[in-house]
């Protein structure tokens, strides 16, 4: 070996002159020199393996893991419970909803300048009272139709507030819906009233339509195949609710509507609504007024603009979020007002518009204000009678300003303090409302 | 500014332009997913062939969201719905699919996928009573964060892209194998990098992050909620304020959507990192990339 390389430094040095000759100890120093670096190499190439074997160790660990959840999932789908009559049962959703109210004035003095109450319109007493409690039954029914129920109870007894089915993607964007409901008109009228951000329907709600417009009958709405929320839809109903009445064997009202909404961003959306309802045969419609009652006979129709506008910073509701939202309606009526005592002819001309804006500014604080006004120009050839039973309004303008702060420490419950300055007679009147909301059962969906 | 915008909206809404875009053949296929994760999967297994629309961004709470009549719009010309399912959408899916009017997405129908029927959904409630909070019957449906599962989501999202565009399946299977070997090395680059990850005690938000922390090791000591989906009280987190102060965590975790009061509060009385993450994946990201910001945010303050 130490000969060989002798041999061939001395080839080297003989090819190459200037290529000095190895000493014994410099041998030495390569022969480490090499064996270091071979020593090196190898520890290198060995940790290369190992993190080689680690990956792939991890990547079949990955493997098993996946292969393990796998078929654990077909293991759990294999011992879900098979179905029993009871899984087919309908969602349950109850409301609990009560309040203490606190008024200046005697509530059952309640009276709007220049509009007829219908029954429920008034006031709720004052002290505690178990306000609009009610119960929802849904689910769909096969793959075409849903339906639901919503029981209200109150003092006076239970009320079915709706009841309807309706069709699941019968066409492209086209839905019926039958039975009692809400009507679509307006924004505020579709929601229960547990999901309005005040305690009290607005005014002019409270004057045209008891509170809430309900339908018994049919709906169709269609949905345009836009990017820009274009609805249309149309409702023909018996013409038994307020504010039409009497019974008719075909079709008592009919209503328009059409809604069309964006968003603005990400932060902002908006929603803009029409809407005409007219019924052309009421018979016998039921007002009071300071315990008077009196009815109306004749023809109604009535139009409605409606306006809201949300924002929530980066799109978010939840922690921050504020709402916008205008309504107008305006009614004209033709017909005659009688009771026992007199009978005149009644031509009426109301409207009146609210807005309100809600500021929610913590997961659970929300507070909002809103500002009511009405006006109506009525006639009819005896004045006097139409005075006795508030149809003038002798040049007052209701007008209710109120304002509200909500606790909500869940999204199943909330506590609401409400203050109403009302001026819906001259005679001004301080509210003071404390509403509570709880919802039991399932998950209730919210509308926009 | 706004006002301008408002302008320019109510001009876009002529009658002729929505007739026209009524008119307009497009032979994409319209995925509607409720969040982004699944419009992100959608788009790595359908690329072009699909016209995907994220209902929710990473900066909302996928639980309340509003049924907005552009998300309405959008859900009436979905010929598929990819949602997380598993009841986090409970509030307001159903609404708007009701509003809808579209059966090619109602359940039951091909184009009606809940990502939650293909995956184990882990804490599921023993108890189910909503004094223990929002409780999901079904489980924890915030398993995007699980890579694995994430995988099998894929596997059975071009099950349901290949029943509904058939001419196309043999593309999103492809694609499918692309995703799935891509993902597979990801795993092992982010497993690796996650490493010192391991045995770390974490304080979440809300749980969020019991399927990210069960993948990489961590382990929660702690909720700033309460309860499940109630807002953090000040009695609870002075709780957790004297047990951080007795066995403090290695972290504060909070979806970056989430109030982080409660979260930096602790972090300065505690001196705890306080970490904001993603919670789902972020404009102009893929899901790689989300998930290496998650990795990378959660592994930076040990380095």
């Amino acid at each position: 070996m130490v000969r060989k390389a002798l041999v061939i430094a001395a080839l080297c040095a003989a090819t190459f002159n200037s290529y000095p000759v190895f000493a014994n100890d410099d041998i030495d120093a390569l022969k480490r020199q090499l064996a270091t670096m071979k020593q090196n190499y190898e520890t290198r190439l060995y940790a290369l393996e190992i993190g080689l074997k680690q990956a792939q160790l991890k990547a079949n660990l990955a493997n098993v893991k996946s292969n393990q959840v796998e078929k654990a999932m077909v293991e759990a789908k294999s011992n879900s419970p098979r179905s029993t009559q009871n899984s087919f049962n309908p969602a349950i959703s109850l409301i609990l909803d009560g309040r203490y109210a606190s008024y200046s004035n005697n509530p059952d003095d309640y009276a709007l300048a220049g509009f007829a109450l219908g029954e429920e319109a008034g006031l709720d007493q004052s002290g505690f009272s178990v306000g609009e409690s009610e119960i929802t039954l849904s689910s769909t029914i096969d793959d075409k139709f849903y339906g639901q129920m919503t029981l209200a109870f109150s003092d006076e007894g239970v009320e079915v507030e709706e009841i309807f089915f309706q069709t699941l993607g019968l066409s492209d964007g086209l839905t019926v819906k039958g039975g009692r409901f809400f009507s679509g008109i307006g924004y505020l009228n579709q929601q229960h009233a547990h999901a309005w951000e005040f305690a009290d329907a607005p005014l002019i709600y409270r004057g045209l339509f008891g509170n809430q417009l309900s339908n018994d009958g049919l709906q169709v709405t269609y949905l345009m195949p836009t990017d820009t929320f274009f609805q249309v839809g149309g409702e023909v109903g018996n013409g038994t609710n307020y504010p039409s009445s009497g019974s008719n064997s075909g079709v008592g009202s009919w209503s328009v509507f059409t809604n069309i909404g964006d968003d603005i961003g990400i932060e902002s959306s908006w929603q803009l609504g029409l809407s005409h309802w007219e019924a052309n045969h009421i018979k016998g419609r039921e007002s009071q007024y300071l315990g008077d009652s009196f009815a109306f006979d004749g023809d109604g129709e009535i139009n409605g603009l409606s306006f809201v506008y949300k924002w929530a910073p980066r799109g978010n509701p939840k922690n921050r979020n504020f709402m916008l939202q205008y309504e107008y309606f305006q009614r004209d009526e033709k017909g005659v007002v009688a009771s026992d005592l007199f009978s005149s002819s009644y031509r009426g001309e109301q409207s009146g518009w609210y807005t309100q804006a809600i500021y929610q500014f913590s997961p659970v604080w929300r507070t909002g204000l809103r500002f009511d006004r009405l006006s109506s120009d009525n006639s009819g050839n005896d004045l006097m009678a139409l005075n006795t039973v508030g149809l003038l309004d002798n040049g007052h303008h209701p007008e209710r300003l109120s304002a509200m702060l909500e606790w909500i420490p869940s999204e199943f419950s909330r506590i609401r303090l409400q203050a109403n300055h009302d001026n819906s007679t001259k005679k001004s009147d301080n509210q003071l409302l404390l509403q509570y909301t709880f919802s039991l059962g399932s998950h209730g969906a919210h509308q926009y | 500014m706004m006002i301008k915008q408002l302008h320019k909206t109510f001009f876009t809404l002529t009658f002729l332009l929505t007739l026209s875009q009524s008119l307009l053949a497009n032979d994409q296929i319209n995925l509607f997913a409720c969040e982004p994760e699944w419009a992100a999967i959608a788009h790595e297994l359908g690329g072009d062939r699909l016209n995907t629309y994220s209902a929710t961004t990473s900066e909302q709470d996928p639980h309340h969201i509003q049924p907005r009549p552009s998300l309405i719009s959008h859900a009436r010309r979905a010929d598929i719905l990819a949602c997380t399912g598993a009841e986090l959408e409970a509030g307001w899916l159903p609404v708007l699919l009701r509003k809808a009017g579209n059966s090619k997405i109602l359940a039951g129908q091909p184009g009606y996928f809940m990502a939650a029927d293909h995956v184990l959904l882990l804490g599921k409630p023993s108890i189910l009573d909503r004094s223990l909070g929002d409780v999901h019957a079904d489980g924890n449906p915030h398993f995007h964060t699980d890579p694995y599962r994430l995988q099998q989501v894929a596997r059975a999202l071009t099950e349901t892209l290949a029943s509904v565009d058939a001419i196309h399946a043999d593309e999103y299977r492809k694609n499918l194998s692309v995703f799935i070997s891509r993902m597979n090395q990801a795993i092992v680059r982010w497993t690796l990098q996650a490493k010192p990850l391991l045995g770390k005690t974490v304080i979440a938000h809300h749980k969020n992050w019991l399927y990210l922390e069960n993948w990489l090791g961590l382990e929660e000591v702690g909720m700033l909620e309460p309860k499940s989906g109630i807002p953090p009280t000040s009695m609870h987190l002075s709780k957790v304020l004297s047990q951080m102060k007795q066995t403090p965590a290695d972290m504060i975790i909070y979806a970056s959507h989430q109030d982080s009061h409660a979260a930096h509060w602790l972090s300065n009385k505690t001196a705890i990192p306080a970490i904001s993450l993603p919670a789902t994946v972020e404009q102009g990201q893929d899901i790689f990339q989300w998930i290496d910001h998650i990795v990378d945010k959660l592994t930076k303050p040990l380095s």
